[in-house]
């Protein structure tokens, strides 16, 4: 519910704020309407395994740092739309807790490095994101619980020129943005 | 009355202050030798009109020392000012080595309407090749400038000139509330006047000019989903393409403004659509299991070529707008993305891989013949000037990206610096219409 009114707020401020500099009588300084940052909790390349059922974790399943379903960002190789063989367990939990909670839905966000032309890696990082929701499907996610949203290179985690860069850049996100 | 022509004076200089702080700052990094000698003289002004806030004749000497087809005149080697034909001593000019040379001045009539006036002379024949009067305004100085370059750049090279002309590109950058700021801004052809056209806190991206210069078309994820509008310049107010599940991208508009090629992923994998502006309707024309992405029109409006990875790597490809089989147009390099057409559309322009790095190359579509014009490791987004003459593109400059522009030949090469953030994606406007 909080969470609810502080997306209501930032969109009643972005709404307000909206109407800035132009030709003429513009019409609107668009601003971003999901709030992406409810849903940022990425831990970077960690790769956490290791599933024991008496942990004594007591919040939310996403968040348990013991289970795979912590890991939402999945990283890629060069030119490559191969989901290795390390993310096979993360993917197989994420399917699986769709298939179970039939009442959530998540984007599956692609994205790519810099290098190459921007559209030409938005559909690159479009490949990289169907891979993952074909994965997600296997495991019984419907396919009206994962939408694809390809964004190429143009939300870099990484702003460097350089192949530790490219590495964080060239990724799929699960977002799950009711949590 | 004094004070108030004191806070007037005041006021103008903070207004060309703020003007020169959002300019692009063009630094010429590759000159050619060949290029013209012409003196561009400062214009005169009549005590009535004196404190204009535009230099005029320093912006035609930059307008032309950026074509890098005139080497303009230091101000400093001028012996003297003239300002009309009769105080012209041409064997002055002739003895400091000037083939051309420009006088001119800035006069008010008895509304206190402003009047530019120049002359270019050839030095050797001491002849006048062309002469024009002007009527201006204080706002439109600017304007004025580049029509006299434009009028001087044609009498001399025989092309039409593009500098009043614009640019569109987009902008990002981290604010201090840990969002990066998106935005698509248009300016003048040599980067004065930046003006956002829209902004977000989400990805812009793939500027597009309709063939009249009237609207630009771009990708906005504003809404976490990507979707296509349309804006028109004047007014601001944008439509909504109807957006689909996927990519909606890459709009790209046919010469006769009527539709729009662009991205659609809706049935599978990415293809090209052909929108229609009247009916809203949508059809498709690639139908491949690969990526098809990165149409442009042919001027002539029958051919799109585009990006497609249907033989492994990425390549350009041609096909009939009517659809049909699609021709592969480049062999060199196994990375080949982003064509767009000459105006004259006897070469395309595109983004070449080159051991590693991604450069602006050219390809002669009669010949086949390409030709690598940058020297950059992460080279994109190239953009003809209406003209030919020069292509604009985004290039690496330290961490930041910033905008480039290199002469269509690739003898002349310069870098567009912008104050702040990174800057990407240059269109070049259209000619100006009426």
């Amino acid at each position: 519910m909080k969470r609810y009114q502080k997306l209501m707020m930032s969109l009643l401020l972005s709404s307000a704020l909206a109407g800035c500099s132009m030709f003429g009588d513009e019409e609107s300084t668009t601003s971003g309407i999901n709030g992406t940052n409810d849903i940022t909790d990425t831990s970077g390349g960690a790769n956490t395994t290791g599933m024991s059922d008496e942990s004594d974790f007591t919040g939310h399943p996403l968040d348990n740092p013991a289970s795979p379903l912590a890991t939402k960002v999945i990283y890629f190789a060069f030119d490559s739309s191969v989901v290795e063989p390390q993310y096979e367990a993360v993917l197989a939990a994420h399917g699986a807790y769709l298939a179970s909670n039939a009442g959530v839905s998540i984007f599956v966000e692609g994205h790519a490095d810099e290098r190459g032309t921007r559209e030409y890696n938005v559909a690159l990082s479009e490949r990289r994101a169907k891979t993952v929701q074909n994965l997600l499907s296997l495991q019984g996610a419907s396919s009206n619980q994962t939408e694809v949203v390809a964004l190429g290179e143009e939300k870099p985690v990484a702003l460097g020129h350089d192949e530790a860069s490219w590495h964080l850049n060239r990724r799929v996100e699960l977002i799950y943005p009711a949590h | 009355m004094q004070r108030y022509i004191k806070v007037g004076l005041l006021i103008s200089a903070l207004l060309s202050f703020s003007a020169m702080a959002e300019a692009l700052k063009i630094e010429i990094t590759q000159g050619v030798s060949s290029a013209q000698p012409i003196a561009i003289i400062p214009f005169s002004t009549t005590e009535v009109v004196d404190g204009l806030p535009v230099d005029i004749a320093q912006v035609v000497s930059d307008d032309l020392a950026r074509s890098g087809r005139f080497k303009p005149l230091s101000r400093i080697d001028m012996l003297n000012k003239p300002s009309t034909a009769e105080q012209v001593n041409f064997r002055n000019w002739q003895a400091l080595g000037q083939d051309n040379l420009v006088v001119g001045k800035v006069m008010a009539d008895a509304s206190g309407k402003l009047l530019v006036q120049f002359q270019l002379f050839d030095v050797y024949k001491g002849e006048q090749i062309t002469g024009f009067s002007i009527p201006a305004s204080r706002s439109n100085l600017r304007g004025v400038a580049h029509r006299i370059s434009d009028l001087i750049y044609e009498k001399l090279t025989g092309q039409k000139g593009a500098f009043s002309t614009r640019m569109a590109y987009v902008t990002s950058m981290l604010g201090s509330n840990g969002k990066t700021e998106y935005k698509i801004q248009v300016a003048d052809a040599d980067g004065y006047g930046a003006k956002t056209i829209v902004s977000s806190t989400e990805p812009m991206m793939s500027p597009a000019w309709s063939p009249r210069g009237d609207k630009i078309s771009y990708v906005s994820y504003e809404a976490r989903r990507s979707s296509i509008y349309t804006q028109t310049l004047k007014t601001g107010q944008r439509e909504k393409l109807r957006s689909f599940k996927g990519i909606n991208g890459a709009p790209s508009w046919s010469p006769d403004g009527a539709q729009l090629a662009l991205t659609l992923s809706k049935d599978g994998s990415a293809d090209i659509y052909i929108y229609n502006v009247i009916t809203r309707s949508f059809r498709r024309l690639t139908r491949s299991y690969a990526i098809d992405t990165e149409p442009d029109w042919s001027p002539d409006g029958r051919q799109i070529i585009f990006t497609s990875d249907r033989g492994g790597k990425p390549q350009i490809y041609r096909i009939s707008v009517n659809g049909g089989q699609a021709a592969r147009v480049t062999f060199e390099g196994s990375y080949n993305a982003r064509a767009s057409y000459s105006p004259d559309g006897k070469f395309i322009t595109m983004v070449q891989r080159v051991k590693g790095q991604y450069r602006i190359a050219t390809l002669e579509l009669k010949t086949g013949f390409t030709t690598i014009l940058t020297n950059g490791q992460l080279d994109e987004s190239p953009s003809y000037a209406p003209n030919g003459s020069m292509i604009l593109y985004s290039t690496n400059d330290g961490l930041k990206s910033i905008l480039a522009a290199v002469s269509s030949d690739g003898k002349v090469r310069q870098k567009l610096r912008l104050r702040g953030g990174d800057v990407r994606e240059p269109a070049w406007s259209p000619f100006k219409t009426k």
